[in-house]
C-alpha cells in the first residue's frame, strides 16, 4: 500500500527560512535510506505559500486567492510518496526521519486509495470467472 | 500498547530490518541459515517483549544485540566452531559497551557488501529455483512462510520444507558468504534478476479475483528491485530489469475491466496508468543507457516497454524503434516467441505484409507447432490483408490449440465475424 506522507510547514518554511546545513544532511540521509530500502516512490520538498494560490469552488463559480495563507498548522511544506506492506510500516519510517524544523514539527500519515479500495466484494461466480480467464491473461505477452 | 498493536509494530520493524540484521549476522557466523535462525529468534524475542516493554527506541540495535546474545547461548551448548564463537563475542562485547553509534556505523560500513552477499547466496546457483524464490522472499523481503506459501499457492509445510532444504543446501556447500567477484559476476547476477523477474510475473498473472497476497508480490519484486540497483549502481542490466517492472506495473491498474477480463495494451485507457511508475521506469532506463554497453535483454524488454510508456495514445507508438529492439532482442535470445512478437510489431510499423513473412518463416520452427498465438496472429495479419478464407482457417486452428475456454470462445468468434 501507498502512503503520502505530509510534512506539516512551520513559521520558519512560510518565512522562506531554509533548512540549516546540518537540517539538510540529516534529511539527505534519512531520504538515502528509503531509496535504499526500495521504499521512496517519490518526494519533494515545496515553496512557502506566498509562491502558491488557492482556487476556490462555489457552485460552478471559480474565485483565485493569492498566498501566503496564514493557518501555518494546517499548511504543508513537503510529501513523500512511500510504497510499503502496512500502515506501522509507515508509521515506523517516519519515526526515523529527523525532525523537519527547529522546534515542534508534525508529520501526517495518509493512505493512498488503490484500485482495490473500490472494489466490490466479487462474487464466488464472478471469481471463477477469472480464474478461467486468467491463463489467457497469462499468455497475453503484450500487456 | 495492546498485543496486536505491538504484533503489528514488530512485523513493521521486522520488514525495515530483517534483512541488514540476517546480512550482518551471515557476515558473523559466516552461514546464510544460521543468520536467519538467529534473527527469527530475535523475532519471537521481540514478540514475547515489546508488547510489555513497548518498542525500544532503536528496535534495529535491539533485534542486533538480541540475536547475537542468541548466537552465544547456541554456541555455548553445541559445540560449535570455535572461530565464530570467538567472533561473536568480540562483537558482542562491543555491543556491551557504551558505543551504539559506532556498532550502528561499523554496520552501515558493511552493510551494502552484507547485503549484496547475502542476495547473491539465497540466489545462488546450487539451489533450485524455486527455493532460491522462497528464500530471497523470505530473508530480504522480510516475508513470513505461510505469506510465500499462500502467494505461491502451495501448503504452508511444502514451502517450510522448502527453505529447510535450501538452507541445509547453502550449508553443504560451504559457500563464502561474499559479493562473486568479476569473473563470475555476470553469471551470478543474472541468476538473481531471473528470481526478481520470477517473482514479479508470479504477482503480475494474477487477477483481482486471486488472494491479495499474490498482486503483492508485484510490488515485493519492485522492492526487491530497487533495493538491487541501489547496491549495483554499476551494472545495466538491473536498471533495465527496473525499468521493465515499473512501466509494466504501471499499467496494473489498466489491464483488466470492471468483470476481471483482460484489456490488451492498446485498448488500455493510459490515463489509467500508474504516471508516476512510469516516470520511474523510464528514469531507470536512462540510467540504464547512461552506462553505456550494449543493452542485455532485460534493458531492451524495458525499452520496448518504453516506446509503449511514451506514447500518448496508441496510434503515436514508435513501431519502428520496437521493431529494432525485438530484432535485438532476438539475437541475444534466440527465441522463436521474440521473433513472433517481432512480426507483430513490423507489421504495425511497416504493414500487414512484411509481418507476414516472417511469421511464414517461424512457421516451420519446431517449437512454435502448437503455440496458439502463431495462427493467431497468422489469421490476423490475413485478414488485414484481406485473406479471410486462410485467416478463417488460421483461427480456427488457433481456436483448436488454445487450452483456454474464454479464449477459443474469442477467437471462433473472431474467424465468425471475418468478411465472407
Amino acid at each position: 500500500m501507498r502512503f503520502m506522507v505530509l510534512v506539516k510547514a512551520s513559521e520558519d518554511s512560510e518565512a522562506g527560512i531554509m533548512p540549516t546545513e546540518e537540517q539538510l544532511a540529516d534529511m539527505g540521509k534519512f531520504n538515502e535510506e528509503m531509496v535504499k530500502a526500495g521504499v521512496m516512490l517519490a518526494g519533494e520538498g515545496l515553496h512557502p505559500t506566498s509562491k502558491g494560490a488557492r482556487v476556490k469552488f462555489s457552485g460552478s463559480e471559480r474565485t483565485v486567492t493569492d498566498g501566503p495563507f496564514t493557518e501555518t498548522k494546517e499548511l504543508i511544506a513537503g510529501f513523500w510518496l512511500i510504497q510499503v506492506k502496512s500502515r506501522e510500516e509507515a508509521i515506523e519510517w517516519i519515526k526515523r526521519c529527523p525532525n523537519p524544523g527547529p522546534g515542534e514539527s508534525e508529520i501526517e500519515i495518509r493512505q493512498v486509495f488503490e484500485a482495490e479500495d473500490f472494489g466490490e466484494e466479487l462474487t464466488p461466480e464472478l471469481r471463477e470467472q477469472e480464474q478461467r480467464i486468467r491463463a489467457q491473461a497469462e499468455d497475453n505477452e503484450s500487456s | 500498547m495492546t498485543a496486536s498493536d505491538a504484533h503489528a509494530a514488530v512485523e513493521a520493524v521486522w520488514r525495515i530490518e530483517s534483512a541488514r540484521l540476517i546480512a550482518a549476522l551471515a557476515r558473523v557466523v559466516r552461514e546464510v541459515g544460521l543468520a536467519e535462525d538467529l534473527a527469527q529468534e530475535a523475532l519471537v524475542a521481540a514478540l514475547e517483549q515489546w508488547p510489555e516493554s513497548g518498542v525500544p527506541d532503536n528496535p534495529g540495535a535491539w533485534l542486533m544485540a538480541t540475536a547475537k546474545h542468541r548466537g552465544i547461548d547456541r554456541m555455548r551448548h553445541a559445540t560449535m566452531a570455535e572461530r565464530k564463537h570467538e567472533e561473536l563475542g568480540r562483537e558482542l562485547e562491543i555491543d556491551r559497551g557504551e558505543v551504539q553509534p559506532d556498532i550502528d556505523a561499523a554496520i552501515d560500513d558493511h552493510i551494502g557488501d552484507d547485503l549484496l552477499s547475502l542476495i547473491f547466496a539465497t540466489c545462488h546457483p546450487v539451489l533450485p529455483t524455486e527455493a532460491r524464490v522462497a528464500l530471497t522472499l523470505r530473508m530480504l523481503g522480510g516475508l513470513a512462510t505461510k505469506d510465500i506459501a499462500r502467494a505461491f499457492l502451495v501448503p504452508e509445510s511444502t514451502l517450510a520444507q522448502r527453505i529447510v532444504r535450501a538452507k541445509k543446501a547453502l550449508a553443504e556447500a560451504d559457500l563464502p558468504f561474499e559479493v562473486p567477484g568479476p569473473d563470475e559476476l555476470a553469471e551470478r547476477l543474472s541468476s538473481v534478476l531471473e528470481v526478481i523477474y520470477l517473482v514479479f510475473n508470479e504477482g503480475y498473472s494474477a487477477t483481482a479475483g486471486d488472494d491479495w497476497m499474490r498482486p503483492e508480490l508485484v510490488q515485493d519484486a519492485l522492492r526487491l528491485g530497487r533495493i538491487l540497483a541501489e547496491l549495483v549502481p554499476d551494472e545495466p542490466e538491473v536498471h533495465g530489469l527496473v525499468a521493465l517492472m515499473e512501466i509494466q506495473a504501471s499499467r496494473l491498474r489498466a489491464r483488466t475491466g470492471p468483470g476481471g477480463e483482460p484489456i490488451l495494451l492498446l485498448d488500455q485507457e493510459r490515463a489509467r496508468w500508474d504516471w508516476v511508475l512510469v516516470g520511474r521506469g523510464l528514469k531507470a532506463l536512462d540510467r540504464a543507457d547512461a552506462l553505456g554497453g550494449e543493452p542485455g535483454p532485460y534493458a531492451l524488454q524495458g525499452a520496448i516497454a518504453a516506446c509503449h510508456a511514451r506514447a500518448r495514445r496508441p496510434q503515436d507508438t514508435d513501431w519502428p524503434r520496437i521493431a529494432t529492439l525485438y530484432t535485438s532482442l532476438a539475437g541475444l535470445t534466440g527465441s522463436p516467441i521474440v521473433e513472433l512478437n517481432r512480426a507483430v510489431a513490423l507489421a504495425q510499423a511497416f504493414g500487414p505484409e512484411t509481418g507476414l513473412e516472417l511469421v511464414d518463416e517461424l512457421a516451420s520452427e519446431p517449437s512454435l507447432e502448437d503455440y496458439h498465438l502463431l495462427p493467431s496472429v497468422r489469421g490476423d495479419l490475413l485478414a488485414k490483408l484481406g485473406r479471410f478464407g486462410e485467416a478463417r482457417a488460421e483461427l480456427e486452428r488457433a481456436a483448436a490449440l488454445t487450452r483456454n475456454s474464454q479464449e477459443r470462445e474469442l477467437l471462433f468468434e473472431r474467424a465468425r465475424t471475418l468478411a465472407p
